[in-house]
């Protein structure tokens, strides 16, 4: 059914949104839903620098992004400046310095995507680390849930929750040098939030909204790839339109229900 | 014996003395009731006590001392895709189905509640799921803080009733915020009165006289002793 070219963007698509989807889950969790957009913001200077230098623009973007990281977690504890605020600055100015000295054809692809520009060895990474960032959030996604509901409470049972906090910050960061080659720097947030949000409208276990999150992600990423290669457009944009309006459904869903 | 001993514990807010020098004993088996005004350092004092804020002085646990924390309320939403049961689970994968139906017990809940959402039920419900979970743990201690504007008065009674029946039966330690001086009076067996430091210490016969109160909560003097005089 698929020609050859397709197959690989669209597994990649699939296992990148699955792993995003479900960091996403408890980014909404932990009401972190800004926190997608500021990264991939500050991970465009670094792929701008790695375009103008040649290296590979993963590695440009995950080493700016671990910078970041750093900076929020130390902001959440050393700073009464509200986090918001620090993202709403500093972040914003770091994709305007990406925007500048990214050379100006690579522009358009840093901000909306182009997972059809990664090659072989690229794709094969990008299904490998997703499926690591899968692994490492089910493996401490209790945690995370105890850290979100009382961070009292996880602390009075043993829980590090400086600690786990630095480590889901660092998934998010691995999330969105993933995901910034499919979505793009612009979209990237909503790569992350929008199939956890629409889980969020009708799920009411935990279980069933982790589960949902990812399966709204993996549809919409395969059916985004499908799509835009039948229709000649950018996968990136065409994913966030097909994830809206899953959103939208599901909250005619809960709305229903709710009635 | 003690359960643990704190020595001139002290904590500072952005330059701000939150709490000054202080030091108490709590004895196993008793229970021990902080009461003070609004914004006196109770609940900060209950943190401190198990390390979530930090703090000068020394607080020291009996060795191999286990502790049950029920915080004073949840940072949850209403539609948080959680239910009872998934939030219980999360105490450990050592945890039975007898065992949390025991707790629930404990806590007078009913086990269709379990397929409830955490967000859902009502703040007193929650409250004993708390207690429950903090019982699940098999504590020796259990750090109890007080939920005050958004309970109801008959939500409330019961779950210091409930409070008191775990204590007696599971040969509990408490240490609670309380803001209810009936309750106090009824069930504690040393008061500690709070406002940033410790200005009474003893049996809630002794302690809570009108003048303690008075000092205590300045001018707002206490109706307790009319109840109960």
């Amino acid at each position: 059914m698929f020609n050859q070219p397709i197959i690989l963007p669209l597994l990649v698509a699939v296992f990148v949104a699955a792993s995003a989807s479900l960091l996403g889950s408890f980014a909404i969790l932990k009401r972190m839903s800004l926190v997608g957009d500021a990264l991939s913001h500050v991970a465009m200077p670094g792929i701008a620098l790695a375009l103008l230098f040649r290296f590979n623009p993963f590695i440009g973007g995950v080493a700016f992004l671990f910078v970041a990281v750093i900076g929020i977690w130390l902001v959440e504890y050393r700073s009464s400046l509200s986090v918001e605020t620090i993202v709403g600055v500093f972040f914003t100015a770091s994709l305007a310095i990406g925007a500048l000295i990214m050379p100006e054809h690579d522009l358009i692809e840093a901000l909306f995507g182009n997972i059809t520009g990664l090659s072989a060895p690229e794709s094969i990474a990008s299904i490998i680390l997703s499926l690591v960032l899968i692994a490492a959030i089910l493996s401490i996604y209790k945690q995370l849930t105890l850290n979100m509901v009382s961070q009292e409470i996880a602390q009075s049972i043993g829980i590090k929750n400086r600690r786990l906090e630095f480590i889901f910050l660092l998934s998010f960061a691995l999330a969105v040098a993933l995901g910034i080659r499919f979505v793009g720097a612009l979209l990237m947030g909503s790569l992350v939030i929008i199939p956890a949000a629409s889980a969020k409208n009708i799920a009411r276990s935990l279980t069933s909204f982790m589960v949902e999150s990812m399966t709204f992600g993996m549809i919409a990423a395969g059916a985004g790839i499908v799509i835009s290669y039948r229709y000649e457009l950018t996968p990136g944009p065409v994913f966030i339109l097909i994830s809206s309006i899953i959103f939208i459904s599901t909250l005619v869903i809960r709305q229903t229900r709710r009635a | 014996m003690n359960v643990v001993e704190v020595k001139g514990l002290s904590i500072e807010f952005g330059g701000a003395r939150v709490l000054e020098d202080i030091n108490f004993e709590v004895e196993r088996g008793s229970v021990l009731a902080i009461i003070g005004p609004n914004g006196a350092g109770k609940t900060v004092l209950l943190k401190s006590l198990i390390g979530l804020i930090p703090h000068g002085g020394a607080v020291r646990w009996a060795d191999g001392v286990r502790i049950g924390y029920v915080p004073q309320r949840m940072d949850i939403e209403t539609d948080v895709p959680l239910t009872v049961r998934e939030f219980v689970a999360l105490r450990g994968a050592g945890v039975s189905m007898a065992k949390i139906k025991e707790a629930l017990g404990f806590v007078q809940l009913d086990e269709r509640l379990l397929d409830a959402g955490l967000g859902e039920i009502s703040i007193g419900q929650r409250q004993r799921v708390l207690v429950a979970w903090a019982v699940i743990g098999g504590p020796d201690v259990l750090l109890f803080d007080e939920p005050t504007a958004d309970i109801d008065i008959t939500g409330q009674e019961s779950i210091y009733k409930m409070l008191y029946h775990l204590q007696k039966n599971l040969g509990l330690t408490v240490i609670m915020v309380s803001h209810d001086l009936n309750v106090v009076y009824r069930h504690a067996s040393i008061v500690m009165c709070l406002n940033r430091s410790k200005l009474c210490y003893g049996a809630p016969r002794e302690v809570l006289s009108s003048e303690q109160l008075f000092n205590l909560y300045g001018g707002e003097k206490a109706f307790f002793q009319h109840k109960h005089g």
